[in-house]
């Protein structure tokens, strides 16, 4: 049933929803990490929650025009409207009280939020929005996605998807170093505004189908799942679009396989998987290479301090120095140092000896600094430097390097 | 010190002395104030053409956001700038700004060669692909300060130093005529120091004019031309010989260099 999904053959409203999804997950993903790259992630959790008096606002007004009140164009005009009221007062309120931007997104977000639902409340008693079917908006619904809805994520998508492609040069110049990105030509205000505006259109693009309250998810987690894997803010856009359109459709295609599934929780439950696997696995940055790599460092550490004991005659104390040493051979079962031991350490101690002679040189001392116990005297001296060194030594004293 | 006025190209094939007739930058009655204190308080600069100047001052004085404000990067309560006799904003393409170390997130998902090409921004646009020409110059800004070995490294992978160079190889690929750098030696190693002095000296001889925020007072006789001494007021401007001064650094300094002190920097000048 999962596979029939995956490949697109459980009717046509799954299709419609799948693809509808993995398109405004790829658009999400892109424009998001713009957001997360200026560290203004949380920005987009007031614009989402300030949607919401705008949609019940934009009923009422359609209601009182003689209209449906439900009609989709008219409720996301709306909600956009009162997103961009909701980013003006957290852009007030940082730049001209003492809030810090955290506070404020807070206040608005919760003030928004508060007065959508009272809103939403307000109409649930009225006679014409007994069926309004608005509180959809707040979890996403893909129940009865019509066609029209699916080319409008589609269109939505593409054109926010070309516009944060088009600006991501400003965009990542002003995330990296506004101070710089004002002098250089670009202006920092224009910039994050209309970084915020391209959320702002996804966000409302997204209302529909994932919901106000996680559309958050799918700007920001495709964002920091691809960090782990790059080191460059273009291949981050660039991944994160593809992680969020995987998440977008594997998440659609999984609850299309059960009718009590909500599209939108599950959309953001694969985008979290997905940050789990990398958050683990991936190189460099994921915590497991991190921690073999802190390991592996540790053991360096530990094997070249015991040495450098042995050498000097002095017992080494900790144990998990003596195992290491054992399990290299340098030690006997019973902790007595053997030939490979003896031979290991006396080419440690010669380098000892040869980082002091520098460090003593009056030519060669700056060359010192760049001894942090580790380094390996070879990768900083030349081999003319280190002979000068071992002739003032008295040379390699039998030992073979 | 800058005898022979060196030739520095114009758009217009002008003479140079026309276009540096102007000062390339000038600071007038400019005052900025976090809050109800300014931090600077109305302060006039002259930068002397194709010289370097430091502007000194003890922590605090409102050296930083003297620059911050030239550049427009803070907004001055009162007081203006002009860069070669013009307003500030026309002007943005002739400066090149090299920020404090301190500014960024250096584990910003950049590469040094992405950096570099960064101050070739307002040539490339928005939409201009990134051409073997625009790596060759960006490379060879790198290489003027030591690190196109670098070229490839993650930001985060740097030393101190040489996150410092990167910065100045991103302003050299802007080939501006004012360079204004703020702390360019703060807590680098001496190989780079040496380094960015060399680069700045070039920048001078090439006819461009340097302005930079220096703390380390000891090096200033060495290092610049100029001198402007600053405690949110300014203090006094000039040449290193006239201006920097013991009742100067005195004054800009208070109580806070011991006499023997600046008799030692003064008279190390001579």
């Amino acid at each position: 049933m999962l596979r029939d999904a995956l490949l697109l053959q459980m009717g046509y409203n799954a299709t419609l929803v799948a693809l509808g999804a993995a398109s405004l997950g790829v658009a999400a993903g892109a424009t998001g990490t713009f957001l997360f790259l200026r560290k203004r992630s949380l920005v987009s959790d007031a614009i989402s929650h300030a949607t919401l008096p705008g949609i019940g606002l934009a009923f009422l007004v359609m209601v009182a025009l003689g209209g449906d009140g439900r009609w989709l164009p008219g409720l996301l005009a709306g909600s956009a409207l009162s997103a961009l009221a909701g980013l003006l007062c957290v852009t007030w309120l940082t730049r001209h009280t003492r809030l810090a931007e955290d506070a404020a997104i807070g206040a608005v977000l919760s003030v928004f939020f508060g007065a959508g639902i009272v809103i939403l409340t307000v109409i649930q008693t009225l006679s014409s929005g007994r069926q309004a079917g608005l509180e959809t908006f707040l979890l996403g619904s893909t129940a009865g996605m019509l066609f029209s809805d699916a080319l409008t994520l589609a269109i939505g998508g593409t054109l926010v998807l070309a516009l944060a492609l088009l600006l991501r040069r400003p965009m990542i110049q002003v995330a990296f170093d506004p101070g710089y990105a004002e002098t250089a030509g670009t202006s920092v205000s224009r910039t994050d505004f209309l970084t915020m505006a391209l959320v702002m259109a996804i966000t409302v693009v997204g209302l529909k189908i994932v919901g106000l309250i996680m559309i958050v998810a799918l700007l920001i987690i495709p964002a920091v799942t691809a960090r782990f894997w790059t080191n460059r803010a273009e291949y981050v856009v660039a991944l994160a679009g593809l992680f969020g359109g995987l998440a977008g459709y594997l998440g659609a295609a999984i609850s299309a396989t059960a009718p009590a599934l909500p599209t939108g929780p599950i959309i953001v439950l694969i985008g979290f998987a997905l940050f789990v696997v990398s958050l683990l696995v991936a190189p460099g940055r994921g915590v497991l290479a991190a921690a073999l790599r802190y390991r592996r460092f540790q053991r360096r550490v530990h094997l070249r301090q015991g040495l450098i004991s042995l050498a000097q005659g002095q017992p080494v104390y900790e144990r998990l120095t003596r195992r290491l040493l054992r399990r290299e051979g340098f030690l006997r079962a019973d902790n007595v140092i053997t030939d490979a031991g003896r031979a290991r350490a006396a080419k440690i101690l010669r380098d000892e000896t040869r980082w002091q002679a520098v460090r003593r040189s009056d030519s060669l001392a700056p060359l010192a600094m760049q001894d942090n116990g580790m380094t390996d005297i070879a990768s900083v001296l030349t081999a003319d430097q280190l002979a000068e060194i071992d002739r003032r030594i008295g040379g390699p004293k039998g030992v073979t390097p | 010190m800058k005898d022979a006025m060196p030739q520095l190209a114009t758009d217009e094939g002008r003479p140079v002395a026309d276009t540096l007739a102007q000062s390339p930058l000038a600071i007038r009655g400019m005052t900025v104030s976090y809050g109800e204190e300014p931090a600077i308080f109305s302060i006039d600069l002259t930068a002397e053409p194709g010289a370097m100047t430091a502007i000194i001052g003890p922590n605090g004085a409102g050296k930083s956001t003297l620059l911050k404000a030239a550049l427009g990067i803070v907004r001055p309560l009162s007081g203006r700038a002009t860069v070669f006799g013009k307003p500030l904003a026309k002007q943005r393409a002739r400066i090149a700004y090299v920020p404090q170390r301190a500014s960024v997130d250096w584990d910003f998902p950049t590469t040094v060669m992405d950096v570099a090409l960064m101050g070739l921004s307002r040539e490339l646009g928005l939409l201009r692909p990134v051409r073997a020409r625009h790596v060759t110059r960006a490379l060879a800004c790198l290489d003027r300060v030591g690190m196109a070995d670098f070229a490839d490294r993650q930001i985060g992978q740097l030393s101190g130093g040489q996150q410092q160079r990167v910065f100045l190889a991103r302003a050299l690929a802007q080939d501006a005529e004012l360079y204004l750098l703020d702390e360019p030696f703060a807590g680098v190693d001496a190989a780079t120091e040496r380094a960015i002095i060399v680069v700045l000296k070039e920048l001078r001889a090439e006819g461009r004019t340097v302005v930079a925020v220096h703390h380390d007072l000891s090096t200033v006789a060495q290092y610049f031309d100029n001198v402007f001494l600053i405690n949110r007021r300014k203090i006094a401007e000039g040449s290193v010989e006239t201006a920097f001064t013991a009742a100067n650094l005195q004054e800009a300094y208070g109580g806070r260099l011991a006499t023997g002190q600046i008799d030692q920097l003064v008279l190390g000048t001579v």
